[in-house]
């Protein structure tokens, strides 16, 4: 097992989420979209400028940029 | 009919919450405004039985935080108003999601029919839903239902209303557990809350308790105008903050989220949703979105897509639109056919009929528009264009939703600002939208592009094209760079998080989009119609009063009756087109003489002195002025003014040759006019539409920004190109 930060997670990867650090609004949205620990989360695609990034997680396809996955840790299997 | 009923609908966006309201309530619905925010409220009438039933629409929510206007606008609705019942819409192929919404009216504790949509997708997946062991353990009526196919509907209204008058009004939330940390406290809270009866009448404690835990600001104003009783519960939360941070590094607001999944996890995982595996939906999804935002397949797709919307507007549109003008050019016609020429005539025609007309000839372009949007939005590849485009749009403090209202306003020249402002509604962010309203009239509309070609027709040797793209291209760099500015000071704040759903692509019921579209068009009828006629007739008499007074009405009158007896004195018919002529060049001299002395023009001429800083006389001050109202005025009133008569936009030909033999007109003048035009205040109409998505002191602040700014770079350009033209 590996943690890294969502951001660095490649697309097709599939991860469980450790923690969301993000406060506020952004944290209030992030949590009420369902990213919070113990959720199984996969990277589906990423827009053509790399960013934002989409993801799968209970059934449902969700985006975010960058900069807001930077606040979200994930452990992925060890290669 | 004994009593109606109250029954609101609740969910998620993208549940077919709107789908089961079309479905529910037919075409016996009303749209309007929440007081005091944009969010639309929509209510319908449906019977069953005896009973009459008032559904309310509310808006699509994730959560039921205040955070947003719409989820404010559904807690408040459901705690003030007390409906009966609420319906809870949810995706059955996504349930555990869409339940994290349930779950919160169910501790708001609001009787609750939960509402299975899209059953069909589930059951073709392969995906099993127990209803009965969902409805029991959630302790209320479960149905499965196809909005779509309108599966039942029947079956859910029947069981709201029969579960309505089964609780009766009475209201019983649920208490979940939020771990060791939290519950201690919770309980303390709730007590206090109890004790000092603080909002009990209107909400449970406990949920008081929790949304004090959650730092919801509107229980907490309400909490410090309470007094004693804010202060102890803010100690009280404040403590235990520092508890969640020392030991766990989180914060209560995160840990009671993390407990309602797990609540929900706990419901669906006894045998409610026994699943085979294949999610063929999203699959299918995925396939299209692999092709569909692919790094450059997405890109070329999506600005085809955007010129197609662009094509199927103004190309579809104009064929009601040329309906809608003709009915009024032939009302004009009849009018003036039955009255006699004078003040009133002229009241009538030019005033009224041309104000409404105006107005109303956008409908078509509205309609049709709003048809696209819809289809967009509702097969899901709206939020996909977002996706594409957030990155490019971020810089300058836009959203990737920016660009469709852009692309409409005129991005492609030719478009309207007036159905672009009314297509800010799909970005839901406040700030972004904004920045978008603030800067979307610079775009050059269908009514600009007469002007520039006429001016560029004359001035840069016929180049009129050319001159039209660098126009385009201008306008965007000019849109995004004030958007930058204006996000960096007037319309400061942070980015809005850009956590948005992908919702798997779907087919458009054909009903929902129709009704969307009327609307929209039926709100902007009704609001902007009434309005802009008192406006158009002001502005009709700022050009006609004072009239010309009796001795200078005179000489023109003088200078008719001579050549008309010339002209009854001659019997050569070919000399009979010569008087003709004649006639006309003296009422040409007449209306300008007439414009000048009119309120407009003597506002125009006493603006002389500073808009000759950017080269513009009189007669240009009166066009521009005109323009306010419709930018189609501009030309023609530039041709009053310079006594060619009514000038239709397509056949300025003579304007031009006019202008560019008159010695007062060069490049650097026509440059000087090229850019106001391009920047200065939107039409009438789209301020009045302006100031509906956002406020009046927004569509205020667009006049005058949007033409001082134009009046400077108008200067800089007369003034600067002295050096260069």
């Amino acid at each position: 097992m590996e943690r890294l930060c969502l951001r660095q997670m490649l697309v097709n990867q599939s991860g469980v989420i450790k923690s969301v650090k993000a406060e506020g609004e952004l944290g209030r949205r992030i949590r009420d979209m369902g990213l919070v620990p113990n959720t199984e989360v996969t990277i589906v695609g990423r827009a053509p400028l790399k960013d934002p990034v989409a993801l799968r997680l209970r059934d449902f396809t969700l985006s975010l940029r960058n900069n807001e996955a930077d606040f979200i840790t994930v452990e992925v299997p060890g290669v | 009919m004994s009593q109606i009923l109250n029954i609101a609908l609740a969910g998620n966006p993208n549940a077919g919450k709107t789908t089961m309201f079309n479905a529910l309530t037919g075409a016996r619905q009303s749209v309007g405004n929440y007081p005091g925010v944009t969010v639309e409220k929509r209510e319908g009438q449906v019977i069953v039985g005896e009973k009459k039933i008032n559904i309310v629409d509310l808006p699509g929510t994730y959560s039921l935080t205040a955070y947003s206007q719409e989820e404010l606008v559904a807690r408040d609705y459901l705690v003030n108003e007390r409906p009966h019942a609420v319906i809870d819409v949810v995706d059955a192929s996504s349930l555990e999601r869409h339940l994290y919404l349930g779950l919160q009216f169910m501790e708001l504790g609001i009787p609750m029919i939960l509402a299975l949509n899209m059953m069909d997708d589930v059951r073709k997946s392969g995906k099993k839903i127990d209803t009965e062991k969902l409805s029991e353990l959630l302790d209320m009526p479960v149905i499965e239902t196809v909005a779509r196919t309108g599966e039942g509907k029947q079956k859910l209204i029947q069981e709201a209303v029969r579960y309505a008058e089964e609780r009766n009004g009475t209201w019983k939330s649920i208490k979940i557990s939020y771990g060791p940390d939290l519950d201690p406290v919770l309980l303390d809270m709730a007590d206090l809350i109890e004790k000092e009866k603080f909002l009990t009448d209107l909400y449970p404690p406990r949920w008081l308790a929790l949304k004090y835990m959650e730092g919801d600001v509107q229980i907490k104003s309400f909490g410090d105008k309470a007094g004693d009783i804010g202060k102890k519960l803010n100690q009280m939360v404040e403590k235990i903050q520092k508890h969640c941070r020392a030991t766990l590094d989180t914060s209560p607001e995160a840990i009671i989220a993390d407990y309602r999944y797990g609540y929900i996890a706990s419901v669906t995982r006894q045998g409610v949703i026994t699943s085979t595996g294949q999610k063929e939906r999203i699959i299918f999804s995925d396939k299209i979105d692999q092709v569909l935002t692919h790094r450059i397949i997405g890109p070329c797709f999506m600005i085809g897509v955007l010129y197609a919307m662009f094509v199927l507007t103004f190309s579809v549109g104009e064929v009601p639109m040329g309906w809608v003008e003709a009915f009024f050019a032939w009302l004009a016609g009849a009018v003036a056919g039955f009255t006699s020429p004078g003040l009133l005539q002229s009241l009538i025609v030019d005033g009224i009929i041309g104000g409404v007309g105006g107005v109303l000839g956008f409908v078509p372009l509205i309609m049709v528009m709003f048809l696209g949007i819809s289809f967009l939005e509702d097969s899901g590849y709206m939020a996909r264009m977002a996706y594409m485009m957030d990155r490019v749009l971020r810089i300058f403090g836009l959203h990737g939703c920016s660009v469709m209202p852009f692309i409409v306003s005129g991005g492609i020249p030719g478009g309207c600002a007036v159905p672009g402002v009314m297509g800010t509604r799909t970005l839901r962010s406040p700030k972004e939208k904004l920045a978008t309203l603030m800067t979307l009239p610079f775009m050059p509309c269908g009514a600009k592009v007469p002007v520039f070609l006429l001016l560029g027709g004359a001035f840069f040797h016929g180049a009129a094209a050319e001159v039209l793209f660098w126009i385009t291209i201008g306008a965007w760099l000019t849109a995004f760079a004030v958007s930058w500015v204006l996000r960096n000071t007037v319309i400061r704040g942070e980015a809005t998080p850009f956590v948005m759903e992908l919702p798997p692509y779907r087919m458009p019921t054909i009903k929902g989009i129709f009704i969307h579209t009327w609307e929209r068009a039926w709100q902007y009828i009704k609001k902007a119609g009434t309005f802009i006629l008192a406006v158009s007739i002001l502005i009709w008499a700022a050009m006609t009063f004072p009239s010309l007074p009796d001795d200078k009405a005179k000489v023109f009158e003088d200078q008719r009756k001579i050549v008309e007896a010339q002209r009854a004195a001659d019997l050569n018919p070919e000399n009979q087109e010569i008087f003709k002529k004649e006639i006309a060049k003296i009422n040409n001299m007449e209306a300008e003489a007439a414009l000048k002395n009119s309120l407009a023009g003597k506002i125009g001429t006493s603006l002389e002195s500073l808009t000759s800083i950017a080269g513009f006389d009189w007669r240009i001050n009166i066009a521009l002025m005109g323009g306010f109202a419709a930018k189609e005025v501009i030309v023609s009133t530039l041709g009053t003014a310079y006594s060619m008569g009514d000038l239709d936009n397509e056949n300025a030909g003579g304007l031009s040759d006019r202008l560019k033999n008159d010695p007062k007109w060069d490049t650097r003048r026509a440059l000087s006019l090229i850019v106001f035009v391009m920047l200065y205040a939107p039409c009438f109409i789209t301020v009045v539409t302006m100031a509906k998505e956002s406020s009046w002191k927004w569509a205020a602040f667009s006049v005058f920004y949007t033409t001082i700014l134009a009046f400077l770079a108008s200067a800089a350009v007369y003034q600067g190109g002295r050096f260069f033209l």
